[in-house]
């Protein structure tokens, strides 16, 4: 089956279990992580992951989910499809 | 992943901290099968045919929206100029017809129906006769609809009773919405040489070239331009047109692309791809910024124009390699009401309406949401248009008139006229008078194509 992919972008203050509660709103959404790379950038957290979102049906759930995360942790959370990123950034 | 992280910040930045926009997907729809003698059938198959063909259009752009996370503003629909619809109706019908329009436009929930237009640059048909002693009247009683009329091209000269007669339209219109400062000038638009494919508003229209429908897309970013050039303090002007240049591809790849799939989603062809910089009041989104960061003072000082020219070009420039079909107005526009950058410059006597006026030599527009002193007359008004015309004319390039008389205000005056909109110092004008030269009436023959000097 095709794949839809959209990459998720985390960034806010280190702490503990920031990887765990995102990834728990993906795998609720039935998304699945294809890749992550993480990095501490002064004190920030920031972190990049590609998901396949094929078998995502709902993504008001999936942005309703991500906002309550990133109330908890006081993170900024954004999903943007793939396709953006590739158009604008290459030829 | 083979997209850098770095890259990933970089679009998230533009949108977030940036105003990285789509200003406006705007769905072209042709009412050439809508005529009919009757006009009560003519209305409703006008009603019914653009709540049918735009049905999905704000929903669909709302989900692409969301999916990629690149705000769409506005969703607007562009239709057959009107006149061509009124050959039979009556000033009455004709205002009912507005109202049908912005009708559809709140049921559709769309923010802008345009197209209540005429093209009388070369003369006036019995349609477009009743659609202008409509439009005072029909601008006032309406909310969404917004209305243009071409007076001028470039191959046809300038009609000058059409000139003589806005002046006198956009003051009745002035006057009848005097409650709310004037707003019904601020959906009226006066053209030279129009674009039939153009998505941003006032001035948007399906023009008779086009096809049954058609989406089109806006996009817009100063503030993110204006942010590349501050991470260029030191550089010398091919490196900034360099910087606007590749800024510009950006943006209008992430707007072409945004275009194909909600036209795809909807089943239309995609029209075209309109890269202009058009300001919003917030903070940093101004044109006049931009200016200003490369090294004026303050925008309207001498030099104004040379770095107008020079970010116009660039943003073409960068635009026409980042898509398939650039069309409507490119470029950069200056709406001075949208634009804080502006607004500052007339406040600190910088920036005069003789300065804007030949600011439109070289953006991509012209003369847009200026507040004039209430008092100014039909003919001084007349007289600014013919002036505007002119220089579209002898410049084969678009120019525009979206002037706003505002009733019972002086100069130095503020004026708010809300939302996108925004607010505005009113300017005065020359107390001279231009009776004489607009009562002439008749055309100023098309100009000379050969020794241009």
């Amino acid at each position: 089956m095709k794949q839809k992919r959209a990459v998720v972008s985390v960034v806010g203050k280190d702490q503990v279990g920031i990887i765990a509660k995102v990834t728990t709103a993906l795998a609720d959404n039935h998304m699945n992580v294809l890749d992550i790379s993480q990095t501490i950038l002064q004190d920030f957290f920031t972190m990049m992951m590609l998901v396949d979102v094929s078998e995502a049906k709902d993504l008001d759930k999936l942005h309703h989910d991500f906002d309550e995360v990133s109330k908890e942790l006081g993170l900024k959370i954004n999903i943007q499809l793939e396709d953006i990123f590739q158009t604008m950034h290459r030829i | 992943m083979n997209i850098a992280f770095a890259e990933i910040q970089e679009t998230i930045r533009m949108v977030q901290m940036e105003s990285l926009d789509i200003r406006t997907v705007t769905m072209g729809i042709s009412l050439k099968d809508c005529i009919d003698p009757d006009f009560e059938k003519m209305n409703e198959r006008v009603y019914n045919k653009i709540t049918t063909y735009a049905g999905e259009l704000r929903s669909v752009a709302e989900q692409v929206e969301k999916e990629y996370g690149i705000p769409i503003i506005n969703k607007r629909i562009s239709i057959t100029p009107v006149a061509e619809l009124l050959g039979h109706a009556t000033k009455d019908e004709a205002v009912e017809l507005a109202k049908t329009l912005d009708r559809a436009a709140q049921f559709l929930g769309v923010d802008f129906i345009g197209g209540f237009s005429a093209l009388v640059h070369k003369g006036i048909t019995k349609g477009d006769q009743t659609l202008l002693d409509a439009l005072p009247e029909a601008l006032s009683v309406t909310e969404r609809v917004c209305a243009s009329v071409s007076v001028a091209t470039t191959r046809t000269g300038i009609n000058m009773d059409a000139v003589q007669l806005m002046g006198k339209i956009i003051k009745e219109s002035s006057e009848r919405t005097k409650d709310a400062n004037g707003i019904a000038c601020a959906k009226l638009v006066v053209f030279c040489n129009p674009v039939e494919d153009n998505p941003f508003m006032a001035g948007a229209f399906h023009g008779t070239g086009e096809g049954e429908a058609v989406i089109n897309v806006g996009v817009s970013g100063p503030g993110v331009v204006l942010n590349a050039l501050k991470r260029h303090k030191d550089a010398d002007f091919g490196e900034i047109s360099e910087v606007i240049k590749k800024t510009v591809f950006k943006i209008t790849r992430a707007g072409e692309m945004i275009g194909r799939v909600v036209a795809d989603r909807l089943n239309l062809p995609f029209g075209i791809m309109d890269l202009s910089l058009a300001p919003t009041n917030a903070l940093n989104d101004s044109v006049a910024e931009i200016l200003e960061e490369m090294g004026l003072e303050r925008v309207g000082t001498h030099g104004t124009i040379a770095a107008l020219a020079l970010m116009n070009d660039a943003v073409k420039k960068g635009g026409a390699m980042a898509s398939s079909y650039v069309g409507g107005l490119s470029g950069a526009f200056i709406p001075v009401s949208e634009d804080n950058g502006m607004i500052k410059g007339i406040e600190d006597n910088s920036l005069s309406l003789s300065k804007l006026e030949a600011m439109t030599c070289v953006c991509s527009v012209g003369l847009d949401m200026i507040a004039l002193t209430g008092d100014v007359s039909p003919a001084t008004l007349s007289g600014l248009i013919s002036d505007e015309m002119a220089i579209g004319m002898i410049n084969k390039k678009t120019t525009a008139v979206r002037v706003i008389p505002v009733p019972g205000k002086q100069e130095g005056d503020m004026v708010e006229f809300g939302g996108l909109l925004g607010r505005a110092p009113v300017m005065g004008v020359n107390p001279f008078s231009s009776e004489k030269f607009i009562q002439r009436g008749g055309r100023i023959p098309a100009p000379l194509q050969s020794l241009i000097n």
